[in-house]
């Protein structure tokens, strides 16, 4: 049996495009938005096709809504399947939330209430999607600003069943754990005590900022100290896992986030050698 | 309450900033749906930015500002993708600028432009093999990313100029209406404006007119002489641009 990808990543964004196509970039994969190249056809797609030349790419969307009360739907399951076939990626995810209700679409990721009812459709919808995609996904925890208490289970308990019925993955954002716990007043370190750590297949690091009440997962900071420790502290817990820098705004010039990478790349070989 | 319930009023509240819907969600939920309003607002006010730059040019910041406002008001996102929303920003333009019709026809261009970059990929018919064609019984097949909007100004030479940093023209109504047409060639999106013949010539032909029936067409519209001239002229300058994909000849019926 294949040993699970264990590399360092960053996701790529349009100002780093030339780079990555004109150099050998010091990454062992990419992550691309999904929806950005879910084109028909001209340059977007070329490029992604001449970055796979060179890259593994994991397709990380926004828009698949898995927890619509409407179900999901099939144009874009279909769209998504296309590229999936022509990209062959590591990865494909996508978030614990929804967008989409009866024709209104948010574009911005909206939180689930962790009932018993949310469990069984997001597992429905889950189920429909690895169909049609022909492979597990993997879903990402996501940073929530409204917590809709009293709820059936917390967010891990939540993850860990989703996971158990339909056998996806996790992609969990460290960041996003930290965000959430601090807005909503639970401990991140439970959290991370409390997901199935044999199904995290990917980590997302980022930054976020502070909003007039709240912590927002703004992707336009470095990865503060508070992220490191957490993620110094869930490493050794893993088995063999895939490691990215998130940045979506802001966005530095690559050496800065190549040296970020550096830092993820020595808490990995160190903490990863504890779990070995 | 039930899921779909929830998100309902999670909708309502972003669409329309409903207060009862947002009750609904709990009084503690006041500032994460300040937040996801936030979010929401900005994802579609950075959209219409990023695809109109022209537009916003001519009719100033703080004028498009407005009208986006305006805009994501009076129309919630109902696809997947982004690139959707666009569509619809020139019809609340015409709303907008009832007696400016060149605003709502420089966002066109603007949206038709973008469409047609990420617009399906196609081959480009190469006129040096089109010499053994049967001219009687050909069919142009156009390149997929050809759109065709109305025009009755001078958009393309105020979107020209604005592009290239130049002081735009000012507005002038065409005498008769025009059309524009926007395509994709070599992984640019392009447009030029044309005449009414050469729009009725390429609805023709794209609607499966043989070459030889849309060239009659042209000859009733132009007269004998000009009309087979100009039929030639507008088959090289399609060429030119990259705007037909294959010429095929149609099976002869013995």
């Amino acid at each position: 049996m294949t040993a699970p990808f264990a590399g360092f990543g960053l996701g790529l964004r349009k100002p780093h495009y030339a780079k990555f196509l004109e150099h050998r970039v010091p990454v062992d994969f990419v992550e691309v938005i999904s929806e950005n190249f879910m084109v028909e056809g001209g340059r977007p797609r070329q490029i992604l096709r001449d970055v796979r030349a060179r890259y593994p790419i994991a397709l990380h969307g926004v828009s698949m809504s898995i927890g619509s009360a409407d179900g999901l739907d099939g144009a874009y399951l279909a769209r998504l399947r296309a590229l999936v076939d022509e990209i062959e990626p590591l990865f494909v995810s996508d978030h614990l939330s929804w967008t989409r209700i009866e024709g209104f679409s948010s574009h911005d990721l909206l939180p689930l209430p962790y009932t018993s009812e949310a469990l069984d459709l997001v597992c429905a919808n889950i189920a429909r999607a690895q169909d049609a995609l022909g492979r597990a996904m993997l879903v990402e925890n996501p940073s929530t600003y409204i917590d809709f208490s009293p709820a059936d289970m917390t967010e891990w308990q939540f993850l860990d069943a989703m996971c158990a019925r339909t056998g996806c993955g996790l992609l969990l954002d460290v960041n996003n754990v930290f965000v959430s716990a601090s807005n909503h007043g639970f401990d991140p370190i439970a959290y991370l005590d409390g997901v199935p750590h044999h199904r995290v297949r990917q980590i997302h690091l980022a930054g976020h900022s502070m909003g007039e009440d709240l912590l927002i997962d703004t992707h336009d900071q470095p990865v503060p100290g508070s992220v490191w420790d957490l993620y110094a502290y869930v490493l050794p817990r893993l088995g063999p896992v895939a490691t990215m820098i998130e940045r979506d705004d802001d966005i530095p010039p690559l050496a800065d986030l190549l040296a970020e990478l550096a830092v993820a790349r020595n808490i990995g070989r160190k903490h990863m050698r504890q779990a070995a | 309450m039930s899921l779909i319930e929830l998100q309902r009023d999670l909708r309502d509240w972003l669409v329309r900033e409903d207060r009862w819907s947002a009750r609904r969600l709990g009084d503690d939920a006041a500032p994460g749906l300040r937040v996801y309003l936030n979010n929401y607002r900005a994802q579609l006010v950075a959209c219409l930015d990023d695809s109109f730059a022209r537009t916003r040019d001519w009719i100033g910041e703080a004028a498009f500002r407005q009208s986006v406002i305006a805009h994501v008001e009076r129309v919630p996102p109902s696809s997947w993708t982004l690139d959707a929303y666009t569509r619809d920003f020139p019809a609340t333009l015409s709303l907008l600028y009832p007696s400016d019709a060149e605003v709502a026809e420089l966002a066109w261009i603007d949206c038709a432009l973008g469409e047609a970059f990420v617009g399906p990929d196609a081959s480009v018919a190469d006129a040096a093999m089109l010499g053994e064609i049967d001219w009687d019984n050909a069919m142009l097949h156009f390149t997929p990313t050809l759109d065709l909007g109305d025009l009755s100004t001078n958009a393309p030479a105020i979107w020209s100029a604005l592009a290239a940093g130049d002081m735009p023209p000012a507005v002038e109504y065409l005498p008769e209406p025009g059309a524009v047409l926007v395509w994709r060639h070599e992984q640019v999106s392009r447009f030029r404006a044309i005449d009414q013949i050469e729009r009725q010539a390429l609805l023709a032909a794209r609607g499966g007119l043989s070459f030889a029936d849309m060239c009659e067409g042209i000859v009733a519209a132009c007269g004998q002489d000009r009309g087979v001239a100009l039929s030639g002229q507008l088959l090289g300058q399609w060429l030119a641009d990259g705007l037909i994909s294959r010429v095929e000849e149609r099976p002869v019926s013995i």
